[in-house]
């Protein structure tokens, strides 16, 4: 490698350095096996691969069968959500430099929605969660001009519309693991999104819904999922917000 | 892996393919953070003063049934197993506590979410310096009882 020089030299970049991953993937296979098995594999990858990546590279060049979602790889889909190293992520967020690369990879689905096949799981349970709160604007007045709204107002949901839907946070918290009837961590975050935004009229509704024993008051604050939203979404704040909402009896 | 090299598209071939597996959910133990961490171990405590109430009512309405009978109870609380019960006691209590206001300072207030990692790490601070306090004493209560000679 020659010493950089300032401008004008469209030489190849240096190389991105390679090096081998390992991967153990858990691996399902309902009309094959009995129970899930881990199962190891070797890819050489570059610093700037994401873990997303090594799946893929498995799959077109070791291992067809390798079953995982994903759709956009950018993390706006939401897709691609799992368990990486014990914690929840999404494999196209994930870089594979920020992982400790001296051992493997442990990469598994996400946890307390039925496996279907490897990293797949249903989504029924928590998409008919996120249905039940009503994720939709409530208003009486016709929709014949628009609904003003001041910055402060917008801002005061901003955080919570950011959700994509991708269960990481629903499927790390672990009253949602052994209790399948709680409403989980996203439904909340999606029922926060309109009890707090000034043109919707239906906070009420929605403080009723989650004023259950399977509601907010399941949460125990182990902010599990606000440590694994890719988003960023403050998870916990926002259900502690709701709670307050249901004690005031207003939004 | 010479076994996944390019081209093998099958899974190891399984014994027995089955139509209706188990959907067992089991994998690695989820790597929560201290927020976690804390909730396990506020469970923990929680249950362990569960069953130390149940004892403890237990024990005291003994003193309107047979007052005999109370004094027995309570004099096997001097043995040191029981000491080192009631210990523990103490160290499940004061954790279950200082956990607590942690909880309603999350619930509670608009700063609670954010400072809740230095908020545990308060939590555990008070703690040991509360059982360093409370822990000398103890033990050196339960080896004055063990060797026969009065209680300070």
């Amino acid at each position: 490698m020659s010493t950089a020089v300032l401008e004008g030299q469209p030489t190849a970049p240096a190389e991105v350095p390679s090096f081998t991953a390992t991967l153990i993937i858990r691996r399902y296979d309902p009309e094959v096996d009995a129970e899930p098995y881990w199962q190891d594999f070797d890819v050489t990858m570059h610093g700037t691969d994401r873990v997303l990546d090594a799946l893929h590279k498995i799959k077109w060049e070791q291992d067809g069968s390798l079953s995982f979602r994903r759709s956009c790889a950018h993390g706006v889909c939401g897709s691609d959500a799992m368990r990486i190293n014990g914690r929840n992520r999404l494999a196209c967020k994930t870089l594979l430099k920020d992982l400790d690369l001296s051992k493997p990879i442990y990469v598994e689905a996400i946890k307390g929605l039925p496996l279907e096949k490897d990293l797949i799981v249903d989504m029924d349970p928590f998409f008919e969660s996120y249905k039940s709160i009503q994720p939709f604007l409530i208003a009486s007045s016709k929709p014949e001009k628009e609904r003003i709204q001041s910055v402060a107002q917008r801002a005061r949901f901003d955080e919570t519309t950011k959700c994509i839907l991708c269960a990481a946070c629903t499927s790390s918290c672990p009253v949602f693991w052994t209790d399948g009837q709680y409403f989980g961590p996203a439904a909340i975050v999606n029922a926060h999104r309109f009890i707090f935004d000034s043109r919707d009229e239906g906070a009420q509704v929605r403080l009723d819904i989650l004023n259950d024993k399977e509601g907010v008051w399941r949460c125990r604050t182990t902010f599990n999922c606000t440590d694994a939203c890719p988003r960023g979404i403050e998870v916990t704040k926002a259900i502690a917000e709701v709670k307050a909402a249901i004690i005031r009896g207003k939004a | 892996m010479p076994e996944n090299s390019a081209g093998t598209l099958a899974t190891p071939p399984s014994a027995t393919p089955r139509i209706k597996p188990p959907r067992r959910l089991a994998g690695t133990v989820y790597r929560g953070r201290e927020g976690m961490w804390s909730w396990v171990l506020h469970r923990i405590t929680g249950t362990a003063i569960y069953f130390f109430l149940l004892v403890h009512i237990l024990d005291t309405s003994l003193v309107r049934l047979n007052p005999g009978a109370y004094n027995g109870v309570i004099d096997t609380y001097k043995t040191p197993i029981m000491g080192l019960g009631e210990l523990g006691l103490v160290i499940a209590i004061v954790y279950h506590a200082l956990n607590g206001l942690r909880i309603i300072a999350i619930d509670f207030f608009a700063w609670g979410p954010k400072r809740q990692r230095a908020l545990f790490i308060g939590v555990i601070v008070l703690w040991v310096i509360l059982i360093a306090g409370f822990a000398p004493r103890q033990i050196a209560n339960i080896i004055l009882e063990a060797t026969g000679h009065p209680s300070a």
